[in-house]
């Protein structure tokens, strides 16, 4: 035990230096991420003239805290993979004692960590410019949110690491990606909450891994309705899938690596 | 300490046909073919030997470094180094060795190398104290005490490989595998490289099987070596024997004051290219000194070296003369 917090203690700090380097690319990721602010004054407009299950203010707050989740949960793995892959950058990371999916996950986590400051600006700012939409979610439900985003980064991280596993066939596992995100777009809540999606595509869609990166996590902060039991078993058991997939795909595909360029 | 027995790669190679034709075909039909990287080699390396592994670019030197690290499986045959399987990357294999390409790094490039080392040290499970004594040993060792705290990106390329091998050798590995360690370095980088290595193997009696394209390092550190070419190991034995019998010149440049025709200069050795007033002789080691007071003695010399052919031509030149 003693030794994996030295090892991820290590990593992340490591990690961390390296992100803050690159902090003034990082702000602009983050405003980058801005999608649902101006989804935000899509629905604004359409709650005024239309007849929805939410209201102009909760479709503001819903929007921010998409955008708030997809602060902390946005990954990139596949790309870092596929590069390590294709120039045989992996081949230094595989003479290591250690996965390197670790180093990835140290990646990211640490570029969350330098998000935070960014992040509490943006807050301020929003509610500066739109004070009807303030909020204060109690603590309960600020704790579980933490749980919950921390649930929804790692299924995600878990999916796309996943799929960056195809590299070792294709080179260009990203582009199966691009089609995974076409539904992660429509599904996920981010274009649009599913409350206003029909009842029975909103019943199937629940049972998705695609609501719990977004909609889930962005309606508990708001406070709308959510249903943890299934929440739990839909990614507890999309978790375990991909990760067997992963595990296996990892196995095979070191059989298949050829240590292109290096 | 390495062990290997009848060790075969083959690679499925994509075959296309140039030209518009050829790329339609290509994406309905896609054929290949079946390319041997390295053919039936054995080989034998006891604890503490330092042997050159030499062949020309794609003759299977790296593919053969990539099965004994583990980085890829072998299509047949085996290999024991230090009593593991290389393919099935056993943590306390990869404990035990290491592999130092010149031409990748792994250290974080916008970082001081300390901050890659210390993942390093917690990757390796070595403990605070002795990651300390280790570090001060091997930075001593290389000169790196006052450049460990500098971005990588300000390392000159000498500072930055010899960071590479701290970062390699911090786990203290009892098999050292370098591919082209020196390439690009200036001549002292080169030297500073080599004499490490050397005090290294002395120190540690680490295992070193070590690929280069420059004769000096083989020569400065290799008793053994083994050539490989086209898959196949053709010399496995000292490395005097090989020179001998496959380079027995040196290469003798000239920079005369004017230019000479080519009949006044044949008489100092086999001339290899000359332009202008500036001549390069191949010249047998034997007749080395002699050769050297002739041309000093007789031509209007500016300027004279001598060098000792590159393996590539010598590699080169032996596979010319049809003599593998």
């Amino acid at each position: 035990m003693k030794s994996i917090i030295r090892k991820a203690k290590a990593l992340l700090l490591a990690h961390y230096a390296h992100m803050l380097e690159y902090r003034s690319e990082i702000f602009l990721w983050a405003l980058a991420g801005s999608l649902p602010i101006i989804l935000m004054g899509v629905w604004l407009k359409a709650s005024d003239s239309g007849n929805f299950a939410l209201n102009s203010i909760d479709f503001a707050r819903y929007f921010f805290s998409v955008f708030l989740v997809r602060q902390f949960t946005n990954i990139w793995v596949i790309w870092d993979f596929e590069r390590e892959v294709v120039e045989g950058k992996l081949s230094l990371k595989l003479l290591q004692p250690i996965d390197p999916a670790w180093h990835h996950l140290a990646r990211h986590l640490s570029e969350k960590l330098t998000r935070i400051p960014l992040v509490i600006i943006l807050i301020g700012l929003f509610f500066w410019l739109y004070p009807q939409a303030f909020w204060f979610p109690s603590l309960g439900t600020l704790l579980t949110w933490i749980v919950i985003i921390t649930i929804a980064f790692s299924l995600r991280f878990l999916i796309q690491y996943t799929f960056a596993m195809l590299t070792f066939w294709t080179e260009r596992s990203s582009a199966i990606l691009q089609f995974w995100l076409l539904f992660y777009i429509f599904f996920s809540g981010l274009i649009a909450p599913l409350e206003v999606f029909p009842l029975l595509m909103r019943e199937i869609i629940l049972w998705t891994p695609f609501p719990y990166f977004v909609y889930f996590p962005a309606a508990l902060l708001v406070g709308l309705p959510v249903d943890f039991t299934r929440a739990l078993l839909t990614t507890i058991g999309w978790g375990l899938i991909f990760y067997l997939l992963n595990r296996w795909l990892w196995k095979q595909g070191l059989k298949q690596y050829s240590g292109m360029g290096a | 300490m390495i062990l290997v027995e009848n060790l075969t790669k083959i690679y499925p190679v994509a075959v296309k046909q140039p030209g518009l034709k050829g790329t339609i075909k290509h994406f309905f039909n896609r054929t290949y073919r079946k390319v041997k990287a390295v053919q039936n080699v054995s080989f034998k390396i006891e604890p503490g030997e330092i042997v050159g592994f030499l062949g020309p670019n794609g003759a299977g030197k790296t593919t053969t470094l990539k099965m004994l690290t583990g980085l890829i499986h072998p299509s047949s045959g085996t290999v024991r180094v230090a009593g593991y399987l290389p393919y099935r990357r056993q943590s306390k294999f990869l404990q035990k060795m290491s592999l130092v390409m010149g031409q990748k790094q792994q250290l974080l490039w916008d970082l001081p190398a300390l901050d890659s080392l210390k993942i390093n040290a917690a990757v390796y499970n070595i403990p605070e104290k002795e990651f300390s004594q280790r570090l001060k040993e091997l930075s001593e060792m290389l000169c790196l005490q006052e450049k460990l705290d500098r971005p990588v990106r300000k390392l000159s390329l000498g500072e930055r490989m010899k960071a590479e091998l701290l970062a390699a050798l911090i786990h203290h590995p009892q098999v050292l595998f370098l591919d082209e360690p020196t390439l690009g370095l200036d001549v002292n980088a080169q030297a500073a490289v080599r004499d490490f290595l050397k005090e290294y193997n002395q120190r540690y009696q680490a295992t070193i099987l070590l690929t280069s394209h420059y004769m000096a390092d083989i020569t400065a550190l290799c008793k053994r070596v083994m050539l490989i070419y086209q898959g196949n190991l053709i010399y496995d034995g000292l490395l005097e024997g090989l020179l001998e019998r496959f380079a027995p010149f040196r290469q003798v440049r000239v920079e005369l004051t004017q230019n000479l025709p080519e009949s006044k200069l044949l008489q100092y050795g086999e001339i290899e290219t000359k332009e202008g007033a500036e001549v390069r002789f191949l010249v047998p080691r034997v007749e080395l000194t002699q050769t050297i007071s002739q041309i000093l003695a007789e031509l209007p010399v500016v300027d004279l070296s001598v060098s000792e052919p590159p393996i590539e031509d010598v590699i080169a030149r032996l596979f010319s003369q049809g003599k593998v």
